[in-house]
C-alpha cells in the first residue's frame, strides 16, 4: 500500500475521497440500519408480488425507505395510482428543505449546478444526517466526491440487502420483522439527536416529535409538512429570540 | 407476474414512485442555487428538515404498520425511550442507544406480544 500512496501525487485525488466516502457509510451505524431496513422492504415487495430487480431499481429510483413501503403496499393492494403517487409525493416533500440545507455545503469551487445533480438525488435521510455531520470537517474542494461516495456506499448496501430479505421473506418471524422495522425510527432519533449541537437542532427535534403525534390525532391533513413548517419556524425564532436576547 | 405485468410495474415505479418523490429533491436544487451555508433561510431550511424527521419519527414509532404493529404501543414507546436513555448515558452513543432500544423492544415484543 505504501509503495501505491508514494507513486500517486501529492494532491488529493477525487477517487481517494470517494473511497474515504464510501468506507465512512460501511463503518457507521447507518450501515446495519439500511441492512435491516432493506431486508424489510425486500420481504414487502416480496409479499406484494413484485420482482426482485424491481424491488433493486426502487431502491435506486426512489431511494426513500417510507416512499418505498408506501409504493409497495398500495400499488400491491390495488390502490389507484394517483392516490398512490399522492401518498409517495407527501412523504417525498421533507427530501425538499433537506436539499435546500445541504447543497451549499458542496457549493464552491466552480462546481456547476449539474455537479449538484447527484447529490440531490442521493439525498435520503440516512445520507443526509452522515453529510451534515462530517462534511463540514473536510475541506470543500473533496466534499462532492467524498458525498458521492458515501451515498453510493448506502445505496449499494440499500440494494444488497434489499436482494436478501427478498429471498428471506418466507422464513421471517413477525417479531424480527417487527424489530427489522423498528431499526429505522430507533436509530433515526438518537442520530439526529447527537447531531443536534446547536439549540435550534435540538428545539426542531423535540417540537416536531411533540407536534407531529399531534397533528395526526387531531386529523390535521398534510400533517408532516405542517409539522416541518410549524415545528421549524418555532425553533427558528425561539433560537433568533434568544440570541437577540443575550 | 406476466410479462405485460411486468412492464407496467416498471411504468408504475417511473411514474407513481420516482418522479412523485424526485420533484421535491429537483425544487431543493433549484432553490439552492447561489445560497451559502449560513444565509438564514439554509437555517431555517435545516430546522424545518429537522421537525419533519422529528415527525416522521414519532409517527413510524406510534402509528406503526406491518410487522411493528403486532408489537404493542406502551413496548415501541418505552423501548424508544429506553433507546435514548441509553444514547444519553453511553456518552451519546448512537450504537449504544439503537442496541438498547432493539433489546428492549425484543424483550418487551416477546412478553407482550399479541
Amino acid at each position: 500500500m505504501s509503495a501505491l500512496n508514494s507513486a500517486q501525487p501529492p494532491k488529493p485525488s477525487s477517487a481517494a475521497d470517494f473511497l474515504a466516502g464510501a468506507r465512512s457509510a460501511i463503518q457507521s451505524v447507518f450501515f446495519l440500519v439500511l441492512a435491516g431496513t432493506y431486508i424489510g422492504i425486500g420481504a414487502l415487495a416480496h409479499d406484494f408480488g413484485f420482482s426482485a430487480w424491481w424491488m433493486a431499481l426502487s431502491s435506486m429510483l426512489v431511494w426513500a425507505s417510507p416512499a418505498q413501503v408506501i409504493l409497495i403496499s398500495a400499488l400491491g393492494t390495488g390502490a389507484p395510482p394517483v392516490e398512490a403517487a399522492v401518498a409517495v409525493s407527501l412523504s417525498g416533500i421533507r427530501l425538499f428543505p433537506m436539499v435546500v440545507a445541504l447543497l451549499p455545503l458542496l457549493r464552491g469551487h466552480g462546481r456547476r449546478t449539474r455537479d449538484l445533480l447527484l447529490p440531490a438525488h442521493f439525498t435520503s435521510i440516512s445520507m443526509w444526517i452522515e453529510s451534515l455531520r462530517l462534511l463540514p470537517a473536510i475541506p470543500h474542494a473533496r466534499r462532492l466526491a467524498f458525498c458521492n461516495g458515501l451515498s453510493v456506499g448506502y445505496m449499494s448496501t440499500a440494494v444488497t440487502f434489499g436482494f436478501a430479505g427478498y429471498y428471506l421473506a418466507a422464513g421471517l418471524p413477525t417479531l424480527f420483522a417487527g424489530a427489522l422495522l423498528f431499526l429505522t425510527p430507533m436509530s433515526f432519533l438518537v442520530s439526529t439527536a447527537r447531531n443536534s449541537r446547536l439549540m435550534i437542532d435540538r428545539l426542531a427535534l423535540a417540537i416536531g416529535l411533540v407536534l407531529g403525534p399531534l397533528l395526526v390525532v387531531s386529523h390535521v391533513e398534510l400533517d408532516l409538512m405542517w409539522t416541518g413548517i410549524a415545528g421549524g419556524s418555532l425553533a427558528y425564532g425561539a433560537n433568533r429570540l434568544r440570541e437577540a436576547m443575550r | 407476474m406476466s410479462a405485460g405485468g411486468e412492464l407496467s410495474a416498471f411504468v408504475m415505479l417511473l411514474l407513481v414512485g420516482f418522479l412523485p418523490n424526485e420533484i421535491w429533491r429537483v425544487l431543493g436544487l433549484v432553490l439552492a442555487r447561489g445560497l451559502d451555508e449560513d444565509s438564514e433561510i439554509v437555517v431555517w431550511s435545516r430546522a424545518v428538515a429537522t421537525a419533519i424527521l422529528a415527525g416522521v419519527i414519532a409517527k413510524l414509532i406510534l402509528f406503526s404498520s406491518g410487522g411493528l404493529a403486532t408489537i404493542p404501543l406502551p413496548v415501541r414507546a418505552g423501548a424508544a425511550a429506553c433507546g435514548f436513555l441509553a444514547f444519553l448515558a453511553v456518552k451519546r452513543s448512537v450504537f449504544a442507544g439503537v442496541l438498547v432500544g432493539e433489546a428492549a423492544l425484543l424483550l418487551g415484543g416477546f412478553l407482550f406480544a399479541h
